[in-house]
């Protein structure tokens, strides 16, 4: 087990099947002389050179357009959209063009793409450059949808997701960037559609992800501490989503909670709850709650946005008084 | 009507042979006898929805699948019946997808603006304006990343050049110096409205070739030797590494913008005028100056006749559309499953 940080193990993923598979090639704005903004895809030009590394211009829409092209013809793209904002600017080749080809020609056409991206809050940047977007995708029929947690996940999921014959959004949580965790040595590819139990415990499941996975394991610990025993998931997978592990949890524990970094409306968590209140209603012993930023616009200064986004203290203080 | 057909480059028509003429004509008639069928079957209400004729656009579809290479890629809109044909899909089964039914080229799953037939190189009709130019840079990246020699052409409306999907494709195309030719079909209208009423210049396509570095290329769209010649030309440098075209072709659409559009906002005598340039109709009375015999001429048109019946035919005979199918083929593994 290596130590990496969450952006050394993207750039590790990304490298592990380039050295495997010749039709993997990866563009996207800044990513191979400036090795992306984030820094996540250092080292991949040089280890790969220009022809698959490429910089592009500013032209989402040409990056996942050229993408697309490439992906019914032979090649496996992966392609950075920098900040996961961007990705309205190109949401007709997304959601229209790369969704919908495969279904619409009945399966003349597979689309073997990645589109990765930096998602999320947490670093002041405002509104346009901190949105939580996972739903968007995960509302359109014929992407898969994958947001890690962990850097062995961020490279274990990005390896399958560039393994899998279908289009994949990938999203990194940009306040992750940073942080370290083990990942396995030699050659690590994940399954996507499944979740993972983090913590177990008999009293209640929270569901949790990509960001908000720390924080939910860090309120269980609390919670753990006032006597009350939390199982945490860490969904990792929207689509497709691993209902048998959520609900086998949710069964067991008699209690849901969702931890969701988006906005109120329409989130990955009421998609959860809804399928949870169908199919083990019975099983529930109080109601189902959700714990999402409110449904506004992300603020930049950093006491708003610290306080918009689910902090532990109010996934704790949600957990003790629906529990009590 | 000189303003609207603009000053093309005169057509320097070499060594075109006879086959190869008479490989164009019969193709143009196949394609207008196909889109006047399925013109009809509307008026049968036998097809539901909207469809996008290219009747009057023939002479360019055929000029450039003529030109073609069996590996290249096509991709077109969703007026792109003509260009899925001429790659050599089946009429039949572009019948059957007008109609709804189980022989449709996508079994019902696409419909008239998304004729698609891979195994021809009909890479697909977009009905999104713009989209698909980006997607033919990206196979034409592809095949130039495969040192494949194959060559993508894409074909869009003169709309398409106020789109940025347009620009952004056309950059890409000319920094990353791809196979691509992308030809733009000047009907003169955006929908319904005269492009020339809401665009900054006079040609959308060939006046904006400058800005990407590209040579100015106006042609007439509706002289199919011209076509065939520019097709040729074009192909040609994208297949020898020289990098991508931009082509305006002008032309006409003999009918509305869909099928729900009698295109009364069209004068009379430009209307006049343009059907009096009819690519089919004129074409066939230049091979008959040439010397084609009357008879081999007759002959063409009878058999198109015939096939396009066989087709219809076909298409009339088969089942509906299988509502078993509405779940299959999301996903490579064929299915649609999005949980476990």
């Amino acid at each position: 087990m290596a130590e990496l940080t969450y952006r050394e193990a993207v750039a590790a993923g990304i490298a592990q099947e380039m050295r495997r598979d010749p039709t993997v090639y990866f563009i996207g704005e800044d990513v191979a002389a400036a090795g992306g903004v984030f820094k996540a895809t250092v080292g991949l030009l040089d280890q790969f050179g220009p022809d698959r590394v490429r910089d592009t211009p500013i032209s989402e829409q040409a990056i996942v357009g050229a993408a697309m092209g490439a992906a019914m013809t032979g090649l496996k793209p992966i392609v950075e959209i920098m900040f996961s904002d961007f990705l309205a600017t190109c949401w007709d080749m997304i959601a229209n063009q790369v969704a919908k080809t495969r279904y619409m020609t009945d399966g003349q056409v597979s689309l073997p793409l990645v589109i990765r991206t930096a998602n999320g809050g947490g670093s002041r940047f405002g509104a346009q450059h901190s949105q939580s977007l996972e739903n968007w995708a995960m509302a359109v029929p014929g992407l898969k949808v994958v947001a890690p947690s962990t850097p062995a996940d961020a490279k274990g999921l990005l390896a399958a997701a560039i393994r899998d014959p279908d289009p994949v959004l990938f999203f990194e949580q940009k306040s992750l960037y940073g942080i370290k965790g083990e990942v396995p040595d030699g050659e690590h590819v994940d399954s996507l559609g499944t979740a993972r139990v983090l913590r177990h415990g008999n009293d209640c499941t929270i569901v949790a992800l990509a960001a908000m996975v720390p924080r939910a394991l860090a309120a269980a610990a609390e919670l753990e501490s006032e006597g009350i025993h939390a199982t945490v998931v860490d969904v990792r997978c929207l689509v497709p989503l691993d209902t048998r592990t959520i609900l086998g949890e949710v069964s067991r524990t008699g209690r849901l909670f969702t931890v969701e970094e988006n906005p109120r409306l329409c989130g990955w968590g009421a998609e959860i709850a809804s399928i949870a209140a169908e199919e083990c209603f019975d099983d529930l012993d109080g109601p189902i709650v959700r714990i999402t930023t409110p449904h506004v616009p992300l603020p930049a200064a950093q006491p708003m946005e610290d306080a918009a986004m689910p902090t532990v203290a109010r996934i704790v203080k949600t957990v003790r008084g629906a529990m009590r | 009507m000189k303003a609207r057909t603009g000053k093309t480059a005169a057509p320097k028509i070499e060594n075109i042979d006879q086959e190869t003429r008479l490989r164009l004509y019969r193709l143009m008639v196949e394609l207008r006898d196909f889109e006047q069928r399925a013109y009809d079957l509307f008026m049968e209400n036998l097809i539901r929805g909207t469809s996008h004729l290219a009747l009057g656009q023939e002479a360019i579809a055929a000029g450039y699948a003529v030109a073609m290479r069996e590996d290249d890629y096509t991709f077109c809109t969703y007026r792109g019946h003509d260009h899925t044909l001429a790659r050599g899909a089946s009429m039949a089964a572009a019948l059957g997808e007008l109609l709804g039914r189980a022989n449709g080229m996508m079994h019902g799953k696409g419909g008239s603006m998304h004729l698609t037939d891979v195994a021809h190189g009909a890479m697909g009709s977009y009905a999104i304006v713009g989209a698909h130019l980006p997607i033919a840079a990206g196979a034409a990246w592809s095949a130039q990343a495969r040192k494949s020699g194959q060559v993508a052409v894409c074909f869009f409306g003169d709309g398409t050049t106020n789109i940025g999907a347009f620009h952004e494709a056309l950059n890409l195309a000319v920094v990353w110096k791809l196979p691509v030719v992308f030809v733009c079909e000047n009907n003169q209208y955006m929908e319904y409205t005269p492009i020339r009423s809401v665009t900054a210049v006079e040609h959308p396509a060939a006046d904006r070739a400058a800005a990407y570095g590209l040579e100015r290329i106006l042609v007439d769209g509706n002289d199919v030797e011209v076509m065939h010649e520019t097709a040729t030309r074009t192909i040609g440098r994208a297949r020898s590494g020289d990098g991508p075209s931009l082509v305006e072709a002008l032309t006409y659409r003999h009918g509305g913008h869909s099928r729900g559009d009698p295109a009364t906002y069209r004068p009379k005598d430009e209307v006049r005028e343009w059907m009096s340039r009819d690519p089919v109709q004129t074409y066939r009375e230049r091979l008959g100056s040439l010397g084609v015999e009357e008879s081999v001429l007759r002959k063409i048109d009878d058999e198109s006749q015939e096939k396009v019946d066989i087709a219809t035919d076909e298409a009339r005979k088969a089942p509906p559309a299988r509502v078993e199918d509405i779940e299959t083929q999301v996903w490579s593994d064929g299915g649609s499953a999005w949980r476990s």
